[in-house]
């Protein structure tokens, strides 16, 4: 007995020992991925790390190095396509061993970025080019460049609302309201469709933020007011979610929905409508030609509020790509992300919004140019403070959890009133937002 | 992270199947020479070295490692954090909203006893000479092989509206077409249900395990004394393998306050289904809190220690003596 008592206390001593290994020493910081002068002379081997699976087992991933070895012909460049991507990078992001180009996970936070990535150079000289560099600036400096972005909006079958007798895009939320209804008389298709159980679709509501008001400042907004007040963003948002479940306009059984399905639902009719993103309107044309239904079915229209008549659509950056601070190629890493963002035609082939100013829109978006649909970049200065804000009141506008908790509440599956929901959200938003400040 | 009630059974396996007494050492007539010796008190060690470093590895370092997170206000990923003391544990107990997640530990802890009940009632039948018994064996213990994310996956599907239940219901005139998952009740209900048919397997083969090594005279000596089946269950079954079902107790007790996967896979925690580990992982990876997350699951840990020290008191693990 005495014996088995020394052994748990060498085991333990022994655990207590490998506890201590934590925490790591502190990582080098301030490092720059400069860009090259001289393409031929850029050499090394860089890891990309990508959560886009499916290109690079098709191979398209491949296609864009190969191009890309034809201006850098000394960099050797391979692919780690990961699954769960932002669970997995997260922890591999506690080693220096993640790739030498990355997506930025959503988990890190934006004051952090300089312990973990190189800068690609100022925000003052990129944002001459680029869009949405403010989105990854720290002090001036920017640390990610995402390739390609995406404006949120509702993807809509064009021939359901048209037999139900809706041509021109609602301006307000009533009147959005009013059409579902039509379609709901008239149509056999769900008018609304809140893929509930895939628990995302629905943190993509949170992105109406600036599509309101059409600020650019909504976000800093975020920071100091509470996004339930009054005339908070977030609280038209969520009001008109609420009011579609509650007026019977969703799917039956929300609980089991299924985003794969959903999509040639939506292309073949059985579902009218989905709040998502412009970058969701390729997959479901494909879904549509898959199911042999028409491509061309699938509209986008941007949120129901206007500004002096005017609709404001927010552009917003997809996975920003940066360069691993503890790289040891650094600027073959840069010119991987410079060519990919410049020259790659990765944001066309998505039929998404180019980073590159000087770009057109994507044909999909047309008729918001017809419709004199304002895009607008919002500041994102604030960006950092709302994650903190956002984790510290655990309410989670970037998770799903409270807006499945007002669809259970809008269907009746949950007791409450909206009013008194919402109140409790803004006390615990206002509340952190104190506690951060002191 | 607390231990699920997956990785269990090498620890119930390894209660049931433990030799009841060790060997008598043997004489030791003349005292070997010291290397001899030396190496005599080593071999067990060296037989011990490897089970021992992946112990340490991956079971006591881990723990040891979340303890010390959870006395900082680390964020799962910054390279930089703080000790933090003891805050993190003022913070869960002063927050009673974090305990309520327990009430939905009340369904599986009932459908726990429906498991027990049903797989002794299995194991017992089929303890019996009958037709087909290794077969039903084979199906009753199926389920749990499978992968819990493949359950997961099936169960949607299974309780989805007008999916495979209520085509079932339909077979036998039941009109029925409701959304299983969508009321806080009948989604607790539903999950619970999952978590019978895919653990009972486990329960049964614990039960038929012991039930087998029961000797067969005692059945023979019964039935020649006039007993039924029912007194065989009574009075020579139940008591010969109390040890392990108290164990499956215990087990089932510390399962159901720490159900994960299920609920997770399924519905995410909504509508009411927020299982306490649920909540954790919530805490650690969506709102970026692991300091305070692996002081949950600490606390976690000591509630399920201390429900099983009290089963122990109450229930003491007494010497089985069938003959």
């Amino acid at each position: 007995m005495n014996h088995r008592k020394t052994l748990t206390g060498t085991l333990l001593a022994a655990a207590l020992l490998a506890s201590g290994c934590t925490g790591g020493g502190g990582s080098p910081k301030g490092a720059d991925a400069k860009a090259a002068d001289d393409p031929s002379q850029v050499s090394g081997s860089i890891t990309v790390l990508t959560h886009r699976t499916d290109i690079v087992q098709d191979g398209t991933m491949q296609k864009y190095a190969d191009e890309f070895n034809k201006t850098y012909p000394k960099v050797k460049v391979e692919f780690d396509a990961i699954t769960d991507y932002e669970a997995e990078v997260k922890i591999r992001m506690n080693t220096e061993n993640y790739g030498d180009v990355l997506m930025i996970p959503a988990v890190i936070q934006k004051n952090d970025y300089p312990k973990f990535f190189a800068s690609l150079g100022t925000q003052e000289e990129l944002s001459e080019k680029y869009r949405f560099t403010g989105f990854t600036t720290v002090d001036g400096k920017v640390y990610g460049q995402s390739p390609m972005g995406a404006t949120p909006g509702f993807l809509y079958n064009k021939r359901i609302w048209a037999e139900a007798g809706v041509t021109a895009w609602p301006t307000t939320p009533a009147e959005f309201l009013t059409a579902l209804k039509a379609i709901k008389s008239k149509t056999d298709a769900t008018p609304y469709y809140t893929n509930f159980a895939a628990q995302w679709p629905l943190t993509q509501w949170t992105y109406i933020n600036g599509s309101v008001s059409c600020d650019t400042g909504a976000t800093t907004e975020l920071a100091e007011d509470n996004p339930w007040g009054e005339d908070g963003e977030l609280r038209v948002g969520d009001q008109l979610l609420y009011d579609i479940v509650n007026q019977g306009l969703i799917e039956k059984d929300p609980a089991t929905t299924n985003w794969e399905n959903s999509k040639p639902q939506l292309a073949k009719g059985e579902i009218a409508t989905a709040w998502l993103g412009s970058w969701a309107i390729i997959q479901f044309r494909q879904a549509a030609e898959k199911a042999g239904a028409d491509p061309d079915d699938i509209g986008f229209m941007p949120f129901p509020a206007r500004v002096d008549g005017k609709a404001c659509a927010t552009a917003n950056p997809d996975y920003n790509q940066a360069v691993n601070i503890h790289s040891q190629h650094k600027e073959a890493a840069r010119a991987w992300i410079d060519w990919f963002t410049d020259k790659s035609g990765y944001a066309a082939d998505n039929l998404s919004i180019s980073t590159l100013k000087d770009d057109p829109l994507p044909e999909v978006l047309k008729p918001y140019e017809e419709e004199g649909v304002e895009l607008i970049e919002l500041d994102d200065t604030a960006g950092g403070t709302v994650k903190d804000i956002d984790s510290a009141s655990e309410v989670g506008i970037y998770g799903p959890a409270y807006r499945q908790d007002l669809v259970d509440l809008a269907r009746g599956a949950k007791d409450g009133s909206l009013d008194d929901f919402l109140a409790d959200l803004g006390k615990r938003w206002t509340e952190a937002q104190k506690t951060l400040g002191s | 992270m607390p231990r699920t009630r997956t990785t269990d059974p090498s620890h119930a396996t390894e209660k049931v199947a433990r030799p009841s007494a060790a060997a008598p050492p043997p004489p030791t007539p003349r005292r070997a020479p010291r290397k001899v010796r030396l190496w005599r008190k080593l071999t067990p060690w060296l037989f011990l070295a490897a089970p021992l470093a992946l112990l340490i590895a991956f079971t006591y370092a881990p723990v040891a490692n979340m303890l010390a997170y959870s006395f900082t206000d680390w964020d799962g990923v910054s390279p930089e954090l703080n000790y933090t003391g003891i805050d993190n544990y003022i913070e869960i107990f002063t927050r009673p909203e974090l305990f309520r997640v327990f009430f939905v530990s009340g369904y599986y802890l009932a459908a726990s006893a429906v498991q027990i009940a049903a797989a002794l009632y299995f194991a017992t039948i089929l303890s019996f000479d009958i037709r087909f018994r290794n077969l039903f064996k084979g199906i009753l213990f199926f389920p749990y092989l499978i992968n819990g994310v493949a359950i997961g996956f099936v169960f949607l599907y299974f309780f989805q509206d007008g999916g495979t239940l209520d085509s079932v219901l339909a077979l036998f005139g039941h009109e029925s077409d409701r959304a299983w998952l969508s009321t806080s009740t009948s989604a607790n209900i539903s999950l619970a249900g999952v978590s019978v048919w895919r653990y009972m397997g486990l329960n049964f083969v614990l039960f038929l395990g012991a039930i087998q090594s029961i000797p067969g005279e005692l059945y023979e000596a019964a039935e020649l004394d006039g007993a039924s089946r029912w007194h065989q269950f009574r009075y020579i079954i139940a008591p010969g393998i109390r040890p392990v079902l108290s164990l499956s107790v215990i087990l089932s007790i510390s399962g159901s306050l720490s159900v994960f996967e299920i609920p997770y896979i399924m519905t995410g925690g909504a509508t009411g289904t927020e299982t306490f580990v649920i909540q954790t992982v919530k805490l650690a990876f969506q709102f970026n809190k692991t300091g305070l997350a692996s002081a949950a699951a600490v606390v976690l840990l000591l509630i399920i220690l201390a429900v099983t020290w009290l089963q122990r008191r109450l229930v003491p693990d007494e010497r089985v003596d069938l003959v």
